[in-house]
């Protein structure tokens, strides 16, 4: 073990000769290389969850006091719509296929995606998609106003009259996000299923690999449901049809089945390669096989595919009759068990390991202890009675924000922080990154445990303004928030001078096992001078095992 | 398994044990007070649900904390921990688990769903489960029925039985209350927090929607369902009061002449002086009511 990792570093430190894998300029070009497109979707990705938290701020900012008084009601209706939309369709999303793009052809010993100009057209949509939201702040209308869901009405009223509207802007940029998203799904379902190196079987792909498949897997039978609601949307907004518009005879409830269908299982095209994230960490830095692989792999599947069977529980206080709630209470509650399983195999996985708590590793356990209680308060949001309550309230906005900020945003810096060194050739500086994680992990729960309390109590979200007995925890919330935003600073100063001036990185900084931990950081442009060979398992942790046969020909670069 | 090791769990499970039945004894307090029949029913559930919740989040970072605090690997300790691929009896085990939880958890929600009987939009639908059911928690009596209706951004409550109209909603404690949600433009939610209960109101539709307060005092109805430029404002009084208290009202509402209402979204409309945001839809003019509040 310890002759290897020399060894490898040998290799990196001199070897390195490929500079154009270094070239800067290589990320502002369009780019056919996947790592390219993976980075350029991060970094996209990452300046509008900037953007999403200067919104955030500006939220907790005016509902830090009870009155309405810091902006105008109509600005406050754009920014938690603007928030939630960019959060979710300019952050999460696109920064999880750009990680997923980075990593799942090396993972899976393949030189690229499988359509590599695809891949690039999908990535330059999401500009677009951001320069049609921006851009909706700055017509008459001003930015669309109805919330992420855009329920109708609302989404329809049109008080300027106007064709070009924030609503039609948004509605539009929705869709073309989700185009994107369809072609990315299309590659990345390809590329896993046919461009597997030899020797890599279903059954020896990196746990990631198999969230992402279920993931995409979602977005392929999901996001027509969605595209087909946007459009309909479009259209009552634009041409006065009247799908949704119930004074022409529309069925407002129909559009909820149209964005949730898709909508919910989202959720998972999110949380899925999170999943996935954790089940290479723990292994990683507990230095131990990934607890009964196969069943978590499995179970990415599953929680795919009951995920498409649980979007009414978004709909119980809606127009929803009382035998369809029940049914929907069940069916959401099932989807505890796959995921349970996973949460008890990591927990397995850390138990009697040697564990070494980098960046990365608190990153990971931080977003699991979130996640659970996530878990949670999820269950109880699935039981009708206890929603009937707490629906539309804070609580919601709690749990989610657990689910988003707590284990996803907190998930991907795990990542991040993990794959840097891979990423850019260079070493981020450890101490801030251990300054980061405390700041964000005492910001989140400071920020989204309040909002339980207020949910409970009966606050309901979207409000500009409240009564004053919610006071004291939403002052409690906005400092946290304040402290979330502030938490950003040290990730970013680590993230550019370790890129700019970082200790180079070896191959394989972490001793981690793994395909991409063979290859250079960063690695060369095909990835692999001869296509890996696969001879076993992945988290042979504990075994001295080689993963590939071929390790001289991979690498290409004979001592 | 060494005794020692299971002892250990058995006391680690006894203790958990008692800290989530504490702490679901807590939830309650997190509650606004219960004035309705159906609210004790759900602070029932839910403190049922923490209990479980608490032990489950407490029972498995118990674990990770023990694992952070114990099982660090040395500075120079470079080794491998155990080659431990997996467990088939503990998988199974902690699948068969969330399994057998999951229907406990849905038919004991089921069950406290049945006994409430709010109705909601089952009867739109004609396929409802729970037709002609009775709810368990009042014995059957006589039913109270008032029309809601909604609108951008003003509550209006109409009592046909005495063709009164109200912003603020009286109700008689301890009588089946049944209400005809309806909305002249967009969705509303009709929620009481109070009461643990919210419907949301879809326009050209009637829905039914039944409760009994317990409690006299005045709580506070929102809307629930995001409905636009003024949503944070659509707000009214309950005031739920004893049934010849209730009485008296109605008698002396009836008497008076209708009257425009205050209205706050109509009047922040009015006195905005300086355009300072985005264009709105304009608020319906104040409702005209018999008691205007």
């Amino acid at each position: 073990m310890t002759d290897s990792q020399v060894k490898n570093t040998n290799i990196i430190t001199e070897s390195y000769q490929d500079l154009s894998a270094r070239d800067w300029r290589r990320y502002f070009s369009f780019s056919t290389d996947h790592k390219v497109i993976g980075i350029q979707y991060l970094v996209t990705a990452f300046i509008f969850f900037l953007v999403g938290g200067i919104f955030a701020m500006v939220i907790r900012g005016e509902l830090i006091t009870p009155e309405a008084d810091l902006i105008d009601r109509t600005f406050y209706n754009g920014m938690f719509t603007m928030h939630g939309t960019i959060m979710l369709f300019l952050w999460t999303f696109p920064s999880l296929v750009g990680l997923s793009n980075y990593l799942v052809p090396i993972m899976i010993g393949a030189k690229d995606m499988a359509f590599p100009r695809l891949n690039a057209a999908a990535f330059w949509m999401v500009p677009v998609v951001g320069v049609l939201m921006i851009a909706s702040f700055f017509v008459p209308s001003g930015s669309a106003q109805a919330g992420w869901w855009s329920y109708p009405p609302v989404s329809l009223q049109n008080p300027t009259g106007q064709l070009i509207t924030g609503q039609f802007l948004w509605i539009l940029a929705v869709a073309i996000s989700g185009v994107s998203s369809i072609m990315g799904a299309v590659n990345f379902v390809t590329t896993i299923v046919k461009m597997r190196a030899p020797g890599m079987t279903f059954f020896r792909m990196p746990a990631f690999v198999w969230t992402v498949l279920s993931a995409q897997i979602i977005q392929l039978f999901g996001l027509p449901a969605l595209t087909a609601g946007a459009v309909m949307l479009l259209f009552d907004l634009t041409v006065g049809t009247s799908f949704f518009d119930p004074s022409k005879g529309g069925n407002p409830i129909l559009f909820q089945h149209l964005f949730w269908f898709y909508s919910h299982p989202a959720v998972y095209v999110i949380i899925l390669p999170i999943f996935g994230i954790f089940s290479e960490i723990f292994p990683v830095y507990s230095r131990k096989p990934l607890f009964g692989y196969k069943v978590v792999a499995i179970s990415s599947l599953i929680i795919a595919g009951v995920s498409g069977l649980v979007w009414v529980h978004h709909m119980y206080a809606s127009g929803t009759p009382g035998w369809m709630r029940m049914i929907f209470m069940l069916s959401t509650m099932c989807v505890s068990v796959p995921t349970g399983i996973k949460v008890f195999a990591w927990v397995a996985t850390i138990w009697g390991g040697k564990l070494r708590l980098n960046t990365p590793m608190l990153f990971a356990l931080g977003a699991l202890i979130m996640f659970i209680f996530a878990g949670v308060t999820g269950i109880m949001l699935s039981a009708v009675p206890v929603d009937i309550h707490v629906n539309n309230t804070y609580f919601v906005v709690g749990h989610f924000h657990y689910v988003l900020y707590g284990t996803v945003t907190m998930g991907m810096y795990a990542a991040i922080y993990h794959w840097f060194p891979k990423m850019t050739g260079r070493m981020y500086y450890e101490s801030w990154g251990q300054v980061h994680f405390w700041l964000a992990f005492i910001g989140t729960n400071l920020n989204f445990l309040p909002m339980h309390p207020l949910g409970l109590q009966g606050m309901l979200r979207r409000v500009a303004s409240y009564d004053p007995e919610y006071t004291f925890w939403n002052v409690v919330a906005s400092l946290g928030a304040f402290l979330l935003g502030m938490s950003t600073l040290p990730f970013i100063v680590n993230m550019v001078s370790s890129w700019i001036q970082g200790p180079i990185a070896p191959s394989n900084p972490w001793r981690a096992i793994g395909l991409e931990w063979l290859v250079s950081s960063p690695p060369p442009i095909e990835n692999f001078e001869d296509l890996p060979v696969v001879i076993s398992e992945p988290y042979g942790y504990g075994k001295s095992d080689p993963l590939v046969s071929n390790l001289e020909g991979i690498i290409g670069h004979s001592e | 398994m060494k005794p020692r090791n299971i002892l250990f769990l058995i006391a680690y499970a006894i203790a958990l044990t008692g800290i989530s039945l504490w702490i679901g004894q807590v939830s309650y307090s997190w509650f606004p007070p219960q004035a309705s029949a159906e609210s004790v029913l759900i602070d029932k559930l839910f403190a049922f649900l923490v209990t479980i919740g608490a032990f489950i989040f407490l029972g498995i970072t118990g674990v990770m904390i023990y694992s952070v605090v114990f099982q660090r690997a040395a500075k120079y300790d470079f080794s491998d921990g155990p080659h431990i691929e997996g467990n088939v009896t503990l998988e199974i085990v902690w699948t068969a688990i969330p399994i057998l939880l999951v229907f406990w958890l849905a038919g004991y929600s089921y069950q406290i769903y049945q006994q409430m009987a709010i109705r909601g939009p089952m009867e739109v639908m004609h396929l409802g489960m729970g037709h002609g059911d009775t709810p368990t928690v009042v014995e059957e009596q006589s039913i109270e029925e008032i029309e809601v209706i909604s609108k951008q951004w003003a509550w209006v409550f109409r009592y046909p039985g005495s063709n009164v109209t109200s912003t603020e909603l009286h109700l008689p404690a301890n009588r089946r209350i049944r209400l005809a949600l309806q909305s002249e433009d967009v969705l509303h939610g009709f929620y009481i927090p109070a009461f643990r209960l919210k419907q949301d109101i879809v326009p050209n539709k009637t829905t039914d929607f039944e409760f009994t307060p317990i409690r006299e005092g005045t709580y506070r109805l929102r809307d629930s369902q995001f409905s636009g430029t003024y949503f944070a404002t659509m707000q009214a009084n309950v005031v739920v009061e004893s049934p010849e208290a209730y009485e008296n009202w109605l008698s002396e509402a009836k008497k008076r002449q209708p009257l425009p209402a205050y209205n706050q979204a109509a009047s922040e409309y009015t006195q905005q002086t300086s355009k300072t945001g985005w264009p709105t839809v304009v608020p319906a003019a104040p409702p005209v009511v018999n008691y205007p509040t």
